[in-house]
């Protein structure tokens, strides 16, 4: 193809000194674009109130895809089941399967029973959630993980809210605007949880690798006593998560601790819902021997 | 009869050519609009474990680049860029840096090598993709241990092979953008 002339500025003084400006204010914004972004990695949340503002314009075309997601994995589901009809030996693949899920199952009841116990401790500390909304976007082009919630000031959402799902932790509220929020997603590379096992006293922090898994970084270090399978939950350190919230499900065990998969399902959830910061009793905070009983 | 004639003979592929001219507003209009839609990816109904979407519309900012070079000025990075960073969940003004660094390094090297094709083009969008994940990521990962390629590279492959596709996409949104519709009395 050939050259296009349209930026030859050629003998005219007026056109050479334009296309220089053109040139120098683009080196300006380039200049006031690096100065801005120093700017948010000393202060993180100084644009918060700009984001939030025009998330809350935006969020409302996403909560219509939010709604829509729902409607769109009943689609497949249809597709698929129309698919398994047709072929000739579905009944066979459909028995085999359900013997290979019911293996599965058996073996996740066995690990949800241990953290449905731990769920009711909750229950019975009458925890009640703020207020419910749905995910409707996330960050899915940047290695930073944020989700954005439906839910904003207006229903009672304040930064630092853990966000739940039915079958485990989802991350905490980072900014709010008026009807929408920012969500820190548990698998964010500065998502920091103390966890501990769900069976027993080994504590760890479970930190967010950016690409759907956790990291377990054990606190005591020694003989690594994690097992795949072994089931993580908050342990209410520090406040903010209240004990016995599930996080994660280890995968793979490393020299310092273990590479967990989290137990909720950002993209299968529908609704989560938004708890108060949980604080501890005021003792608890100071003797933190209460709080992290050594091994 | 010779109306109806006329109105075929008149209308061509980029519409009625007699007595119409193109309109300011869709033929400015429509690639700011397109990209900044774009922008808005993160609200697309996707819940992602990890980063695979394609930066839609870092791209489709390029493709109209590389397909009409004259029709944004050089420093239109800082506004397109801040609105991306809105949305993008990257600390703000990454993508004001980069975009505007985009728009430099595409005019030196059209400086450099005038000439143009499909390869080129492809080619250079190619490049400036790396870069542009390669430093998103690693701005990103400031302040935390995180950064390894295996994390970006799936986006960046996905990225790359869908570019010449966004470029036809782009393409034939120019020719809505030159259509006639404006009439001239």
């Amino acid at each position: 193809m050939a050259p296009p002339t349209i930026r030859r500025s050629g003998h005219s003084r007026k056109a050479q000194v334009s296309a220089f400006t053109g040139y120098l204010i683009a080196a300006a914004g380039a200049a006031i674009g690096a100065i801005l972004l120093v700017l948010s990695l000393w202060k993180p949340e100084s644009a918060a109130e700009v984001r939030g503002a025009a998330t809350d314009v935006a969020a409302p075309a996403g909560q219509v895809g939010g709604m829509a997601r729902g409607g769109i994995l009943g689609i497949y589901d249809r597709i698929a089941g129309y698919l398994d009809a047709g072929s000739q030996n579905a009944s066979l693949r459909r028995e085999n399967e359900a013997a290979r899920i019911e293996l599965v199952e058996a073996k996740a009841i066995e690990a949800e029973n241990r953290h449905l116990k731990q769920l009711l401790d909750m229950q019975e500390a009458e925890i009640k959630p703020v207020a419910y909304g749905r995910l409707v976007g996330s960050t899915s082009a940047s290695t930073r993980r944020f989700a954005y919630l439906s839910a904003g000031t207006n229903q009672g959402v304040e930064p630092g809210m853990p966000v739940l799902a039915p079958n485990g932790l989802v991350g905490r509220v980072l900014e709010t605007g008026r009807s929408s929020a920012r969500v820190l997603l548990l698998t964010d590379g500065a998502s920091m949880v103390p966890v501990r096992r769900a069976e027993d006293e080994v504590v760890a922090f479970s930190e967010g690798r950016a690409d759907g898994s956790l990291r377990m970084r054990l606190i005591n270090l020694g003989i690594n006593p994690l097992k795949e399978g072994d089931v993580f939950v908050t342990s209410g350190a520090g406040g903010v998560y209240r004990p016995g919230i599930p996080v994660g499900v280890v995968e793979r065990i490393t020299r310092d601790g273990a590479i967990a998969k989290p137990l909720s399902n950002p993209a299968a959830t529908i609704y989560v819902a938004i708890e108060p910061i949980w604080a501890p009793e005021t003792e608890d905070v100071f003797t933190p021997a209460a709080n992290e009983p050594a091994e | 009869m010779i109306g109806e004639q006329s109105s075929k003979t008149r209308s061509s592929r980029i519409g009625r050519t007699i007595n119409r001219d193109h309109s300011q507003i869709l033929a400015q209009g429509l690639p700011l609009l397109t990209i900044l839609i774009g922008s808005l990816t993160p609200f697309l109904p996707v819940v992602a474990a990890g980063p695979v979407m394609p930066p839609f519309g870092f791209m489709i900012f390029i493709a109209w680049r590389l397909v009409r070079p004259g029709i944004f000025p050089l420093w239109i990075g800082f506004p397109l860029g801040a609105f991306d960073d809105l949305f993008s969940g990257q600390p703000f003004g990454t993508a004001i840096l980069l975009w505007s660094l985009a728009m430099l390094a595409l005019e030196a090297f059209e400086a450099r090598f005038p000439w143009r094709g499909f390869w080129q083009d492809w080619v250079s969008a190619a490049a400036l993709l790396t870069a542009y994940l390669g430093l998103s990521a690693l701005i990103a990962s400031a302040g935390t241990n995180l950064w390894h390629v295996q994390l970006i590279l799936p986006q960046l492959l996905l990225s790359i092979m869908l570019f010449p596709i966004i470029a036809r996409m782009v393409a034939a949104f120019d020719r809505i953008r030159l259509l006639r519709v404006r009439v001239i009395d």
